[in-house]
């Protein structure tokens, strides 16, 4: 009996691992690629795309695409503007906005997470305040909300974007903290009489790198599609400049008519998006499988 | 256990009343007026004041606070500037077509994504099992409102199958009872009705739902995962009983636990993404009626729905929690 499970064991693992690598691989590999080309879309797209995005031809409105080699590639919105140049500046402002919720909001949350759980106390009770009284808004309710409030425009609406993307950061920080807080290095580090601010930069955030890393991944997919979202809506990006949700918003009322304006920049949403999640994916299955099991969506 | 219950009601009160804080001064400080938006720019100075006036616009926004938070005490929101009507009153009228959307939309998630996540689990590395997760990858990437579009775009545009906006067709349905029409034309046994309701309600429920599925799906298929190196697994292989029994009654039972969750905590993106849904469809809920209402600066209104969906979303998470102890017995709070 010992030895056949012992023997069915080792089988299971020298089975599994061969299979979960390259699985692994694929994921990491295509999500990779996708978002690489629109990083690089992103940023040398601009310069090399064929017209001025936000040039109108009233001569050529509503074009259909007609392939490869002619003038508007993917055809031209309702103003005569040509959708595959929108498309690709669109990703820049889109990625921006991304990085830039990612980068402050996982700054934010890491901060707040890392002195909530190192300090305990009053800190902690106020900063898990804000966050219980922030978790309970539905999501782009808040959005919605501040951007009535500030107005639209690329800056507010990283604001409005990241008022609610620090929270996953704070809660896992803050969960990794407690436990950080008493592991022997953290001793030995006050009793050579480092400071609270050096401990937590020093030992205790790059110990929480890893995950913030899965967390920004989901935090930036979420994030393109709330940008889209609010644009969509009226309350993002003002509509002269071209991102995919404003494209979107201008396609709406042209449905019936040019499918062409709603396909191009929602497929670009959704690659991205998928690219994101596949690299999301495979970066918590390398680093932290814990996640996985516990069914976190982030 | 009911104690820990009053507990969480008691604590949930402090966070109401701040978000009705933030949000109450959120709207009242955005820019707009709500009288020139109402009234037009051309009104003369009389007349505004006199809306301001009725409208308690002309005092300090802490007595406004104030005031708000006395009546909505006793369950009453104000009256909206738009509708002249009462908030609540409103909120009522629009509220059952998003609750009616918001069901569909999870049952058309939950009856695809358990089968698909079951089947996905139970053979992990299968092709089925491939396609599977594929398939929630998809789903979870997909931007609820451009799939809304697509939607539109392929079955009602060009296939010209379904309807494309609105709850009905006009003239088919009866009178109003619940204000949900699948259940009101049932009712009334006015079958046609019924099928009209449908399938005006599918497409805007398959394109709110389909986040939903993606997660569910993939939660399933992880949960399952997890149960099948479980030790009664075994027995009842062991047993002799067919894979088949063994998958659908041993294992999906009691991998079903982390799926009640998800679905309660996707509620609360439902409940967002069917403000966009709802605009795409011209969908007559409260979420459309949101971004009218935030348009128009009608501040109780906006307030009203807010602090509805808000205490839908705080609501829901406690019956979650109490649900997990009804499902899983080992759980004791």
């Amino acid at each position: 009996m010992q030895s056949l499970t012992l023997e069915s064991a080792t089988d299971k693992s020298a089975g599994a691992l061969p299979r979960l690598l390259p699985r692994l691989h694929v994921k990491a590999f295509t999500g990779g690629v996708i978002v690489l080309v629109f990083i690089v879309m992103g940023i040398i797209g601009p310069s090399v795309a064929p017209h001025d995005p936000n040039k109108q031809e009233l001569t050529a409105m509503m074009k259909a695409p007609e392939g490869i080699g002619t003038p508007h590639v993917l055809g031209t919105d309702n103003l005569g503007r040509d959708v595959l140049s929108r498309v690709i500046h669109g990703s820049r402002v889109s990625l921006l906005v991304a990085f830039a919720v990612v980068f402050v909001s996982g700054f934010v949350g890491i901060a707040l997470g890392a002195i909530s759980g190192y300090f305990g106390g009053k800190v902690d009770f106020l900063i898990q305040k804000l966050v219980e009284v922030i978790w309970a808004f539905p999501p782009l309710l808040l959005g919605i909300t501040i951007m009535a409030f500030l107005g639209q425009g690329l800056f507010n609406l990283i604001l409005a974007l990241v008022a609610q993307r620090w929270i996953p950061y704070c809660r896992v920080v803050r969960g990794q903290t407690l436990s950080l807080r008493n592991r022997d290095f953290v001793t030995a580090a006050q009793c050579l009489g480092a400071s609270n601010r050096q401990i937590i930069v020093r030992h205790i955030v790059p110990n929480l790198i890893q995950t913030s890393l899965v967390i920004g991944t989901f935090a930036m997919a979420s994030s393109i599609i709330a940008e889209a979202s609010l644009s969509f809506l009226g309350v993002g990006v003002p509509p002269d400049i071209p991102t995919w949700g404003t494209m979107l918003a201008d396609a709406r009322i042209y449905i019936s008519t040019s499918w062409w304006m709603p396909l191009f920049p929602g497929l670009c949403i959704f690659i991205t998006v998928l690219g994101i999640n596949l690299l999301g994916d495979a970066l918590r299955d390398m680093l932290d499988p814990r996640l996985k099991r516990s069914g976190a969506k982030i | 256990m009911g104690n820990y219950f009053l507990q969480r009601l008691a604590g949930t009160i402090p966070v109401l009343l701040l978000i009705s804080l933030l949000v109450f001064l959120l709207i009242h400080a955005a820019p707009g007026d709500p009288t020139l938006m109402l009234l037009g720019e051309e009104t003369n100075a009389a007349d505004i004041a006199k809306a301001k006036e009725r409208w308690g616009l002309d005092q300090p926004i802490y007595v406004q606070y104030l005031k708000f938070l006395k009546s909505a005490a006793t369950g009453d929101f104000g009256k909206s500037f738009k509708y002249a009507e009462p908030v609540i009153h409103v909120i009522k009228t629009r509220l059952p077509a998003t609750i009616e959307l918001a069901i569909v939309a999870i049952v058309i998630a939950t009856l695809l994504a358990i089968p698909l996540g079951v089947w996905a689990g139970a053979r992990p590395n299968s092709w089925i099992d491939n396609l599977g997760t594929t398939f929630g990858l998809f789903g979870i990437s997909m931007p609820s409102f451009w799939l809304a579009i697509m939607l539109i775009l392929l079955l009602a545009g060009i296939l010209n199958l379904l309807p494309t906006s609105g709850r009905s067709t006009y003239g088919v349905a009866g009178p109003e009872q619940t204000g949900f029409y699948i259940l009101d034309s049932i009712l009334q046994k006015n079958w046609p009705a019924v099928w009209d309701a449908l399938t005006h309600i599918f497409l805007p429920a398959l394109a709110l739902g389909v986040n939903m599925l993606g997660i569910l799906m993939r939660i399933t298929r992880s949960s399952i995962l997890e149960v099948m190196n479980e030790d009664y697994v075994q027995t009842a292989r062991a047993k002799g009983l067919r894979e088949k029994n063994v998958v659908w009654r041993h294992v999906t039972s009691n991998a079903l636990i982390p799926v009640i969750t998800v679905v309660g905590l996707e509620l609360g993106t439902l409940l967002s993404g069917s403000i966009i849904v709802e605009t795409v469809f011209a969908w007559p809920g409260s979420g459309s009626l949101l971004i009218t209402a935030l348009n128009a600066r009608d501040y109780p209104l906006v307030t009203g729905i807010v602090m509805t969906y808000t205490l839908a979303f705080v609501a829901i998470n406690l019956i979650i929690d109490g649900l997990y102890a009804v499902v899983d017995p080992r759980i004791r709070y």
